[in-house]
């Protein structure tokens, strides 16, 4: 029986806990700082916006780890010996282990803009963000105006939490259009409409030059690049961007790029230690995956995978295809397989639909010279992730995908479908003359 | 916009206290003639009980709060006592103190409240709904865009168990109290809808007809709430449309129609309500009164049976029990719109379940084992079976289960416990639909591949306390017994990862050790078992 010390108790830790625990009867400690027990990162939103209580966002109840001889320790690791094989944490106390997985998550980015470390200026990543933010804008009359920086999911994130306060939120984005390294035209087009009719102050194309001090250390306004405009807030969120929580590595023994640097069975340079979710760093990119992949999924994923290893079943990590899911305010978005924002490559042609009143629109990505089907885009509609999945798999050509649409539906019953419509749109579009086919239940479960 | 609310309640608050306030004012004062004949009415042949009670009431004035029932119960002591010492079996009376009490009290009612009953109803129910509608239509502006709006529940006092939470469960309970156990005290109440109740059925109204009326007026008032809250929710809306109407028109309307008729089956009928939610489908009275109303009595004895052995079952094979529970029954019409500010507060704990499951297959036996009792007394005519006097097993359950579960805990508990506390621990139609519902059905939750986030809040805007996102996480479809599909989970979901559905039975069950997305080889390693 080996001692497996997990240091973070987000998705990636607790997954491959879990799955050890199942698999093994292993010694399990997970240790973490941030919080005692599991909870979803991803809630932490909810919490602010009062739809739920923090004890909500936790998967399990509090019985759950003991009755699983799964160990919790509340404490930071301050230093990795590995081949000594123990951890040092900062109250000084050392704990020995046969292996350690390495589930640290991320860290907000800094660029080292000016200012970023007034107090009233931070991310949203953890559980104390969360409570800072509470401190901070509590109301719209403790915070008459917010700036958040960044356009990416956390920021859209933090300006609907500020939003649903009441506070005005002003949004600076440093590309033209929200996200649009990663959607498409349309959608990021439609993201902004989304956006700018919830009352929030979008800029876009805008940078950050600094954050101004009130004189006492709390940031009083921000500053904005090029036109010297200042903006007067009392809270400045920076999400722009995460990137792997390894700084209590840099001097130990293992080898680290942006993250910790782990080869296809997630083992990092040093024997019998691994890292797993937004920590890791695959040496080599898998497919079109990013080398890190700050994702819940790949996170899980990796969870699932170790589990195997560490339990004598040496698994590399081979996620499958890719899907991930987000909500931007009210717009649902879904996506499978591959579908590119701005830096479209050469092979791929996407064909949009998009609804002539509701935010509701779908891209489909295929390949210009075989017409063999990458990928799908919705928003406000739901897709079935075992079709797409299934459908990616075989490889199918995208007038197939186009065809059996209505099969791949998953919005709640008694919605209007837009199939119908998005058939037309590309016989339309492509010159072609393919009929929607009805669903089938036979097909779904196929 | 605020300012609207904030006289809407306002409005609301006036008509509210002066409802409230109704029970404690009035005057009563009962003539020798109105006696007389209650006295005839009532069946009362006990000299001795007539003459007390005639020198303690009539031509006395009395006031709203005086305990009429107590004078009542003294006077049938007394008299009973004197009969049984003389064997005079006959001329005992039988009549329950809080009945007579409240018989009396309705006669003797004079003053401002009976002489104004139109003006009275304006002053408790007009400024209510009117109230209440001020403060819910400007949500369509106030809440934003259409789209899921739980913003700032577990910041506010009436939906996160704080004071005002406290008060409405205080006024819910004892308003159940007064309606159960001591409705002399609500006649004051009847008097509102009396024009009503007389336009329907052609009688004046008693505290029932009150509930009935109050019942129909919530849900529609919280109908509209429910409308603007999930607008963008297809789903949501039609199956707030179904449950209020099952509500108005088989709940309400039919049933006192039938009463205004004079058919040969003398009481109204609800035709959705199904045994054994419906507890005294086959109490003896019950079955007489129906086998001697002819046609009528036949066909609703036979469409009963058939409801309960055919209709329910084969509905839930092939919809859920949602069906019945979320877009027929009445105790889930309240429920999903009066209580659907409390849903998050039904108990997602494993002990919750357990409970659960003891408790409600408890109330099935409870009243399985009841009717069994009542039918071999019907059949046999015996009063007594196995030793235990079958009318005192249909009181227990009357007063526990029917009274006390489904009433005073079932709908008062809405602010603390959520809003589903009787059909999740107490409803035996509820637990005989769910074993349909797990063993043999189309129903299911699917659960789409590995989209669940694990955010939690499927789970915790279930009101039937199951922990919806232990199985989402899982990438496993939920098919529970006491699932009542109202949808939410699936609305509040911010991934798409949850739908509702019918479909093929095989695979409705599918416990995974990997999610979807993966290693394919991983997976089918692992998943072999599916």
């Amino acid at each position: 029986m080996d001692h497996i010390v997990i240091i973070g108790n987000g998705i990636a830790g607790v997954t491959a806990a879990r799955h050890i625990r199942k698999n093994s009867d292993h010694r399990i400690t997970i240790i973490s700082g941030e919080t005692d027990y599991f909870f979803s990162r991803t809630a932490l939103m909810y919490v602010y916006m009062g739809h739920m209580k923090l004890e909500h966002t936790q998967p399990y109840e509090n019985w759950f780890w003991k009755k699983n001889r799964i160990e919790l320790k509340t404490a930071w690791v301050e230093k990795v010996f590995g081949t000594e094989k123990t951890i040092r944490f900062t109250t000084g106390e050392v704990m020995s282990f046969d292996k350690l997985i390495l589930a640290t998550g991320s860290v907000p980015n800094k660029f080292g803009w000016p200012g970023q470390d007034l107090d009233g200026v931070q991310g949203l990543y953890h559980k104390q963000d969360l409570e800072q933010l509470e401190k901070n804008a509590p109301d719209n009359k403790v915070c008459k105006r917010a700036v958040i920086v960044g356009g990416g999911l956390i920021g859209i994130e933090m300006a609907e939490m500020l939003h649903s306060r009441h506070i005005p939120v002003t949004f600076l984005v440093r590309e033209d259009s929200f996200w649009n390294a990663v959607l498409p035209a349309g959608e990021s087009a439609m993201v902004n409409e989304e956006i700018l009719a919830n009352g929030i102050d979008l800029r876009l194309g805008v940078e950050l030059e600094e954050i101004i001090d009130d004189g006492s250390g709390t940031c009083k306004a921000i500053k904005i690049k090029g036109t010297g405009e200042i903006i007067a807030c009392d809270v400045v969120g920076l999400t722009a961007g995460v990137s792997p929580n390894v700084s209590f590595l840099k001097d130990s023994d293992i080898e680290l790029g942006r993250g910790v640097l782990v080869n296809r069975l997630l083992e990092t340079s040093v024997k019998d230690i691994y890292a797993i979710g937004d920590c890791a760093e695959q040496r080599e990119a898998i497919g079109r995956r990013r080398p890190v992949e700050a994702v819940w999924y790949t996170g899980r994923m990796m969870g699932e995978a170790i589990a195997q290893t560490i339990c004598g079943n040496p698994m590399e990590y081979k996620p499958g295809h890719w899907f991930n899911s987000a909500k931007f305010i009210d717009i649902e978005y879904q996506t499978y397989g591959w579908v590119s924002g701005a830096h479209q490559p050469e092979f791929e042609e996407q064909f949009h639909w998009r609804h002539a009143k509701e935010m509701i629109c779908v891209t489909i990505a295929y390949h210009k010279d075989t017409d063999v089907f990458l990928g799908i885009n919705t928003f406000g509609i739901r897709m079935r992730h075992e079709i797409f999945d299934r459908w990616l798999h075989e490889g199918r050509k995208v007038d197939e995908v186009i065809m059996f649409l209505k099969d791949a539906n998953f919005d709640p019953e008694f919605y209007k479908l837009h199939e119908d419509a998005i058939v037309k749109h590309y016989n339309q579009q492509r010159e072609k003359q393919i009929k929607p086919v009805k669903k089938s239940w036979k097909r779904i479960f196929a | 916009m605020k300012a609207i609310q904030h006289i809407g309640i306002a409005i609301f608050l006036v008509g509210f206290g002066i409802f409230i306030s109704l029970p404690f004012l009035g005057n009563f004062k009962l003539d020798q003639k109105s006696f007389d004949e209650l006295m005839v009415n009532q069946g009362i042949k006990s000299e001795v009980f007539i003459q007390d009670l005639q020198a303690k009431i009539v031509g006395k004035d009395f006031s709203g709060i005086t305990p009429l029932s107590s004078i009542v119960a003294e006077a049938t002591e007394k008299a009973n006592a004197i009969h049984t010492k003389n064997k005079e079996w006959d001329k005992k009376v039988y009549a329950s103190d809080d009945d007579l009490a409240t018989a009396i009290r309705k006669e003797a009612g004079y003053g401002f409240i009976p002489e104004n009953k139109v003006l009275m109803w304006f002053l408790t129910f007009g400024l209510g709904i009117l109230g209440a509608l001020m403060f819910i239509v400007p949500q369509v502006v106030t809440l934003g865009r259409k789209g899921i709006k739980n913003n700032g529940i577990y910041h506010q006092s009436s939906t996160n168990r704080g004071w005002i939470a406290w008060l409405v469960f205080i006024f819910l309970v004892s308003f159940y109290l007064v309606l159960y156990f001591q409705s002399e005290y609500a006649v004051n109440w009847t008097y509102l809808v009396d024009p009503l109740s007389k336009s329907l059925n052609g009688n004046p109204a008693g505290h029932w007809f009150v509930y009935g009326f109050m019942y129909c007026t919530v849900m529609t008032v919280m109908a509209v709430r429910m409308y603007i809250k999930y607008r963008h929710n297809k789903y949501q809306v039609l199956r707030t449309t179904s449950v209020w109407f099952f509500q108005i028109v088989f709940a309400f309307l039919i049933p006192e129609i039938m009463v205004r008729l004079q058919l040969s089956y003398s009481k109204g009928y609800d035709f959705k309500n199904a045994f054994p939610l419906d507890y005294d489908f086959f109490f003896s009275w019950n079955l007489k009164e129906l086998i001697s109303s002819g046609g009528l009595g036949l066909f609703i004895l036979v469409w009963g049976i058939l409801l309960t052995v055919v209709i329910v079952p084969v509905m839930v094979y092939f919809f859920g029990k949602r069906w019945y529970c979320s877009w027929v029954c009445g105790c889930g019409g309240l429920a999903e719109t009066l209580g659907d500010p409390y849903r998050q507060h039904s108990s997602k704990s494993l002990f919750s379940w357990k409970v659960e499951r003891w408790l409600i297959h408890g109330v099935l036996v409870f009243a399985l084992v009841m009717t069994g009792f009542t039918l071999y007394g019907f059949f046999t005519e015996a009063h007594v079976v196995l030793g235990i006097e079958v009318q005192s097993i249909m009181n227990i359950y009357s007063f526990l289960i029917g009274a006390i579960f489904a009433g005073v805990i079932g709908t008062g508990f809405y602010p603390i416990f959520g809003n589903r506390v009787w059909c999740r621990f107490g409803c035996p139609l509820a637990a005989y639909l769910g074993f349909v519902q797990r063993f043999k059905s189309r129903f299911r939750i699917t659960t789409n591949g590995g989209q669940c986030i694990s955010c939690g809040n499927c789970s915790t805007y279930c009101e039937q306390g199951i922990d919806v996102r232990a199985y989402a996480q899982k990438g496993e479809n939920i098919v529970r017994s006491s699932c009542v599909g109202c949808g939410i989970c699936s609305a509040v979901c911010p991934r798409g990862v949850l739908k509702l559905e019918n479909g093929p039975e095989s695979g409705r069950i599918n416990p995974t050790e990997v999610l979807l997305g993966n290693d394919v080889n991983l997976m089918e390693l692992l998943n072999k078992n599916k």
